[in-house]
């Protein structure tokens, strides 16, 4: 199954992974990135890919698990 | 026509590199030439003005330099070959070849990604400590006179001139901001919103002289002074020079393509010559999602814009629109500025939060009865709700309905605490 996780360290909560894909993301009134759901099926694979390629600071990657 | 065996992406920067992996993401397996003006490896350009600019952490260190991949990730993973440190000088549509100072490389697929350069001011050339803000080195160099704790005077109150104010002050040091139109930001943000953020600046202790230009910038060997033209003076040892970029379209000079503020290109970030598409700064071009031509300068676009043009120039009968909802973000002074979609409205309403006391508001952008746009200071969490209402085109009216939803539900979260 295909999982897409989360640097915190790297992340800063610009949140464009919440335009692209906002079944798995959604930035907090703090600012902090929530992720919504982590398995990612078929049908969702590219919405998620591009989040992954549309964070300025590559915070988000998918990882098989 | 054969499988393209050779794709060329001139400009190492990021849409450059997402070129590149986009290539072979898609399963090119011919050769990439690389080609970059800078020495430097690839590296990110948004901290520059940022967080890269900082006084030096606990452990006394200062923030490294952003790259986005190793040398040996580019030449080996990725099987680049990767030319650096001399720019391109001319292209030959006809013969598909670039001109790279001795060398020509001949070219299947072409993507140009040269982004753009700073504007500079005429007549301060020589002068040490005077400085735009585009490159790895210009953001050094102006590090180097921050550490030594310079008196900073920031020419133009655009974004990266308001963000090096906003590291000036933040290392404590003085900070003045000289703008030559009345209200910074307007063609970024409109009138309103523009007023509304610049004052942050004054609010955080910088200076900001708005619709007053510069008349000299004077000293001797290094700079001393800034001398406006209503005869102010101020004393300075770092002056950034933050007037705005100009696509790098010089040496396209006789290539046939049309040039017209940038390369001009459709939908599919093609020029209309065969084989060469564009992307990035340099790219002006059609985006559906808004129907508009425009010219990008921010992160997402050169991104976006740099795969897609790849994978268009590799397979252009199967090319597809890139469209998208323009976004930009700015850091001043621990607050965060976002924007989506266009600032060219009909009307901009402030839908939460209060610019005059708080420091966190919405404001929406309405053309006819649709939603074009949106700005957040310090909202983070509501954002992209609107860049994607934007993309599905949603309406003024809905927008606005939302806007009170999320309104009330701050204000009864906030009561809650």
């Amino acid at each position: 199954m295909k999982c897409v996780t989360v640097d915190f360290d790297k992340c800063t909560g610009l949140g464009i992974c919440e335009s692209l894909a906002p079944d798995f993301f959604e930035v907090n009134d703090d600012g902090e990135l929530i992720v919504l759901k982590e398995d990612i099926s078929d049908a969702d694979l590219q919405e998620v890919e591009e989040a992954v390629g549309g964070c300025p600071t590559e915070a988000l990657k998918i990882v098989e698990r | 026509m054969t499988d393209p065996r050779r794709l060329v992406v001139v400009g190492a920067s990021l849409a450059g590199l997402r070129a590149v992996e986009a290539a072979r993401k898609t399963g090119f397996d011919g050769e990439i030439v690389l080609i970059g003006a800078e020495e430097h490896l690839p590296y990110d350009r948004p901290p520059l003005s940022k967080a890269f600019l900082g006084a030096a952490d606990e452990s006394g260190e200062l923030a490294e330099v952003p790259f986005f991949r190793t040398e040996q990730t580019l030449r080996d993973e990725l099987d680049v070959d990767v030319r650096l440190g001399t720019p391109a000088t001319a292209l030959d549509t006809v013969a598909r070849r670039v001109t790279v100072g001795d060398d020509q490389i001949a070219y299947d697929a072409l993507v140009i990604a040269t982004g753009a350069h700073a504007r500079l001011i005429p007549g301060a050339e020589g002068l040490d400590g005077v400085h735009p803000l585009r490159t790895l080195d210009d953001s050094l160099a102006v590090r180097d006179k921050l550490e030594a704790g310079a008196r900073t005077v920031v020419i133009g109150a655009g974004f990266i001139g308001s963000e090096i104010a906003s590291t000036a002050r933040k290392r404590g040091l003085e900070a003045t901001i000289i703008e030559a139109l009345p209200t910074p930001l307007v063609r970024a943000t409109g009138h309103e919103m523009g007023a509304a953020i610049a004052a942050l600046h004054e609010l955080n202790g910088a200076t900001l002289r708005c619709g007053v230009g510069v008349s000299a910038i004077e000293g001797d060997g290094k700079v001393e002074r800034v001398v406006l033209a209503d005869g102010t003076t101020i004393e300075a040892d770092l002056v950034v020079v933050g007037i705005g970029v100009i696509p790098s379209v010089g040496w396209l000079e006789g290539s046939g393509l049309t040039i017209d503020n940038g390369i001009v290109c459709d939908e599919n970030l093609w020029t209309g010559v065969p084989g060469v598409y564009a992307a990035g700064d340099v790219a002006n071009w059609l985006n559906p999602t808004l129907g508009e031509r425009q010219r990008m300068e921010n992160w997402t676009a050169a991104a976006e814009q740099g795969a897609a043009a790849a994978r268009n120039a590799l397979d252009p009968e199967n090319a597809r629109p890139y469209g998208t909802v323009p976004y930009f973000w700015s850091d001043w002074y621990d607050v965060r500025i976002q924007f989506v979609g266009s600032p060219e409205a009909d009307e901009v309403r402030l839908v939460d939060g209060d610019p005059g006391g708080g420091d966190r508001w919405v404001a929406l952008y309405r053309r006819g009865d649709r939603l074009i746009g949106a700005l957040t200071v310090n909202g983070q969490a509501e954002i992209m709700k609107y860049r994607v209402q934007i993309m599905k085109g949603g309406s003024w009216d809905d927008a606005l309905a939302f806007a009170e939803k999320r309104r009330i539900a701050h204000e009864e979260k906030l009561a809650a605490v």
